[in-house]
């Protein structure tokens, strides 16, 4: 492999690994100014130099927040692309909008009128997401402002009352659209309220000097998955928590882990029983067909003081290692979960104390399992540099054969070398946003030690780009599945609509993750 | 009490972790194998919301310790009241013994109940140059409102709060404090900037912070601005040893071993063998409070701080302060001057000098106050004599 293809596999795999694990976010060691600076320039670097390659990670389990980046950045440049590119970088781009929730497409849009990128090719875009959309007079509701915004950049002739309800909304005495009307009753009518998106409902309440535990009592219908879980510790305090349930089985996997941590420990011991149970559930159900099928696993998982995140991502790393916990255990025939300094039940883990990897990862290795499965944000300081001496000396002395493969994720994006910190040079690192990508980032990882040439990377690149490509156009939709070629996400449009966070409460409460759609919610 | 020249340091029970660095910052830890618990940081420092912390109760059985310069309302009307020197008191009688403070509004403002403050730096670092070397209380006082009013003494502006030493806020933010943790070594730019030992590791939680609080000299603060990063230790494990787990297993051993006495040996300014003088002033129960000043050699690093030692000499509690090459000099003239019992003539002969030009160097570093006016006053006349006798025969 000549030189500059050992570049291009490694830029490419460092991108990729900070495309999945950074939000931009505050992290517990960068602040948000810091990482962005940092993955923006990474975003600049790959995109000038490997364009196909940037489009194409538009099929991987890349996370939102780059996905949107990698969207405005191939709109922004467009004219540097030749008709080929073009063609298939209008395809990727569609079919990774229409699987990214609503609130964080609207922003996209919202980017790209703010940097007057307004060529053909992206009004159509504009035009045939909008069309796309299931039920747009209650995105008109709930995205008010974002659609209107959309509508102007791209001139979209919007169907039926909708153009007058976003920009003459003053005048009709009474819309046909039954949503649209129930928001102008709203105004004036607070038994209307009931029926309109939580979100607009908490605006409108309080010209209505509605508190928020009424609100709550009454809404419970409306509110999404995520708006549940959020509230869940509000409704306790308001003592209305008999209305806001929510199921945690069907919880997302890392979302009920954060859940289950931003409790205070005496609260998870009284509740240990369902909490368990909903963490298992969730996990079987992310698992799906891989259950028991990893043979015998350890994990070392971190929960350092590190762990603990930042204020913007509360425990998310801690988070990740819970969730994977309790996925691993599933996927596994025989599983072992090492805590750096935790023991006893995982539910009561807190972040604490130094990372000491290297002892850790040596008595997993004693067991010789058949897959290492290490959840840290690489941060080994106790003693520094502890793990890399002894996965070398592991493998250059007692399993020369490799019987054990151990793969590293990481959580954490360090901003200040642009990549996933690394553990081991032969030991493959990968990031990892939400541990219900675990099964596929494994396989993944194979690329990350270098030693796959980019021959190899660009034809597993160009497969998933094939069957991403091939599930979004035989879906109509978004690809469900097993989330094989993408990140798993609920098929849209089965229940009337998708039900999504608004772009305000990104980052809120529970972490970043935002608008898991919630097909399930009756409107 | 009688100063004692004293060239031992008992770490017995101490060890020291691996470090963890942040750019020029490195933070090494020091681990108790097992805490001291019959001695405890008064309970009025704890805070009183923090849940992860056990507050020993006020019983009888131990005894409390606060912190040179802690801030906290001892008074029955609220008041503030700093400790002047590190304080024992047994903590079922009294209140520890304190000075009471004259500030103006902007150093109180945040004027929680009980909330755990230091001292404007720079009466708690001159205070303590002065309390080492034995100045009368009422000077502090006295001097306190002076200082206060008047703003800045003139030599203040040499030392830096934590705060304003680049990069250690981020430092003691990301550090991962140790379960066991009872002290911590801090490096800056890899030059031993501060020491401090507690003896239980809930006592080290709450001060941890206050870390950023402290006092540094210029020179911390200038190796802190023109490092941008010190080198991680590299470690290595022989592979050619290894044949069998277990033999990896005491690889990983000797390299936290050897890290542990590494860490300490780079703090050999501190702990190595020079001398130092230590003068114990106050005893309670099986601790001894002692204050230790280095020989203020200008060559050499010179750190002076307080001890707490136990009956076997074993360190209980340290704090120590590095001195700036100014603040050496200084140091050097109070510890002639103690040396000789503040008598200004024998001093003047030590130190190969006549009377007057000492009393003008000890007004020049800003002692002045420590001495009566028409002295001062007196030497200032004469000095103004002599040059204008000098520029008339010229």
């Amino acid at each position: 492999m000549s030189r500059s293809d050992q570049v291009a596999c490694e830029d490419l795999v460092m991108f990729v690994n900070a495309a999945i694990a950074s939000t931009g976010q505050h992290e517990f060691r960068a602040d948000a100014a810091q990482q962005r600076l940092s993955l923006a320039f990474l975003h600049e670097y790959v995109l000038g130099n490997y364009r196909d390659l940037y489009a194409a990670t538009l099929a991987l389990e890349i996370n939102h927040f780059n996905a949107a980046l990698v969207v405005t950045n191939l709109l922004r440049t467009a004219r540097l692309a030749s008709p080929a590119q073009r063609a298939r970088e209008g395809r990727l781009i569609a079919a990774r909008l229409r699987l990214l929730p609503p609130q964080r497409v609207y922003r996209v849009f919202r980017e790209l009128r703010r940097l007057g990128v307004n060529n053909r090719r992206t009004r159509a875009i504009i035009r045939d997401w909008v069309a796309g959309r299931p039920d747009l007079p209650f995105d008109a509701v709930k995205y008010r402002r974002s659609l209107s915004v959309a509508a102007r950049h791209a001139h979209l002739s919007l169907p039926g009352e909708i153009g007058t309800f976003l920009f003459d909304w003053r005048r009709p005495g009474r819309y046909e659209t039954e949503i649209l009307e129930r928001w102008r009753r709203a105004h004036h009518d607070q038994r209307a309220l009931a029926a309109l998106p939580y979100t607009v409902a908490e605006g409108l309440a309080t010209l209505h000097g509605i508190d928020r535990a009424r609100l709550l009592t009454r809404h419970t219908p409306q509110l999404t998955r995520a708006e549940r879980l959020r509230l869940q510790e509000s409704a306790r305090r308001l003592d209305v928590e008999d209305v806001v349930t929510v199921d945690l089985g069907r919880t997302p996997l890392t979302r009920l882990a954060l859940y289950v941590l931003s409790l205070p420990r005496a609260e998870r011991v009284r509740r240990r029983a369902a909490l368990t149970e909903a963490l298992r559930t969730s996990a079987r159900r992310a698992a799906g067909r891989r259950a028991g099928s990893w043979g015998r696993v350890v994990a070392v998982l971190d929960d350092s003081y590190s762990a603990s995140g930042s204020s913007a991502k509360r425990q998310r790393p801690l988070a990740v290692a819970l969730a994977a916990h309790y996925l691993l255990e599933v996927l596994a025939a025989d599983y072992t979960g090492l805590w750096l300094a935790h023991h006893g039940d995982p539910l009561l883990v807190r972040p604490t104390g130094p990372t000491g990897l290297g002892e850790r990862i040596l008595d997993g290795l004693e067991r010789r399992p058949d897959r290492l499965v290490v959840v840290s944000d690489g941060w080994d300081n106790d003693p520094p540099g502890l793990a890399a001496e002894v996965l070398r000396v592991w493998f250059a002395r007692l399993d020369p054969d490799r019987r054990t493969s151990v793969v590293h994720l990481n959580p954490v994006y360090d901003s200040d070398t642009f990549q996933v910190r690394r553990l081991a040079p032969d030991v493959p690192t990968v990031g990892v946003r939400d541990a219900e990508d675990l099964a596929t980032l494994v396989e993944l990882a194979r690329f990350a030690t270098g030693s796959a040439t980019l021959a190899e990377l660009r034809r597993d690149l160009d497969d998933r780009v094939d069957r991403f490509l091939a599930d979004a156009a035989s879906a109509g939709g978004p690809p469900s599945g097993d989330g094989s070629a993408v990140r798993a996400a609920p098929a849209v449009g089965d229940a009337g609509g998708v039900v999504g966070d608004t772009p305000a409460v990104v980052g809120e409460a529970v972490g970043t993750e935002v608008g898991v759609p919630y097909p399930e919610a009756p409107r | 009490m009688r100063a004692v020249t004293w060239d031992g340091w008992n770490l017995t029970g101490l060890t020291a972790g691996p470090g963890q660095r942040w750019g020029a910052v490195r933070l090494v830890p020091l681990l108790r194998d097992a805490p001291i618990t019959d001695l405890r940081l008064h309970a009025r420092l704890h805070d009183p919301d923090d849940p992860t912390v056990a507050v020993p109760g006020p019983r009888t059985g131990h005894v409390a310790y606060v912190p040179h310069a802690f801030v906290a309302s001892w008074t029955s009307d609220g008041g503030p009241v700093a400790a002047y020197g590190t304080q024992l008191t047994d903590p079922a009688r009294g209140r520890p013994a304190g000075v009471g403070l004259h500030l103006p509004r902007r150093t109180t403002r945040r004027k929680e109940r009980n909330r755990l403050r230091f001292l404007p730096l720079h009466l708690a670092l001159e205070g303590y140059l002065a309390l080492h070397c034995g100045g009368p209380s009422v000077v502090w006082e006295e001097w306190n409102r002076r200082a206060v009013n008047r703003g800045l003494s003139p030599w203040a502006g040499q030392a830096y709060t934590g705060a304003e030493v680049a990069g250690l806020a981020d430092a003691l933010r990301v550090f991962e404090i140790h379960p066991g943790q009872c002290g911590m070594l801090l490096y800056v730019a890899d030059a031993l900037a501060a020491a401090l030992v507690v003896p239980h590791p809930d006592d080290y939680r709450v001060l941890h912070p206050t870390l950023l609080l402290d006092l540094f000299g210029e020179l911390v603060y200038h190796h802190a601005h023109l490092y941008p990063a010190v080198a991680e230790f590299h470690v290595e494990i022989d592979a050619e040893r290894v044949t069998r787990v277990a033999d990896l297993r005491a690889e990983a051993a000797r390299i936290r071993a050897a890290w542990s006495a590494f860490a300490l040996s780079m703090a050999e300014g501190l702990f190595g063998a020079r001398p130092t003088t230590s003068t114990p002033v106050y005893r309670m129960g099986r601790f001894t409070l002692a204050r230790f000043l280095p020989d203020f050699d200008p060559r050499q690093e010179n750190h002076i701080g307080e001890t707490i030692t136990d009956e076997a000499g074993r360190l209980a509690y340290l704090k120590t302060f590095r001195l700036s090459a100014a603040q050496v000099r200084r140091g050097y003239l109070l510890s002639r001057l103690a040396a000789h019992d503040w008598n200004l003539d024998a001093t003047a002969g030590a130190l190969g000098t006549d009377r007057e030009s000492l009393v003008r160097r000890l007004d020049r570093a800003g002692f002045g106050n420590l001495l009566r006016p028409e002295i001062i006053d007196a030497a200032r006349r004469a000095a103004r004599e002599r040059d204008r006798r000098l520029r008339r025969s010229r």
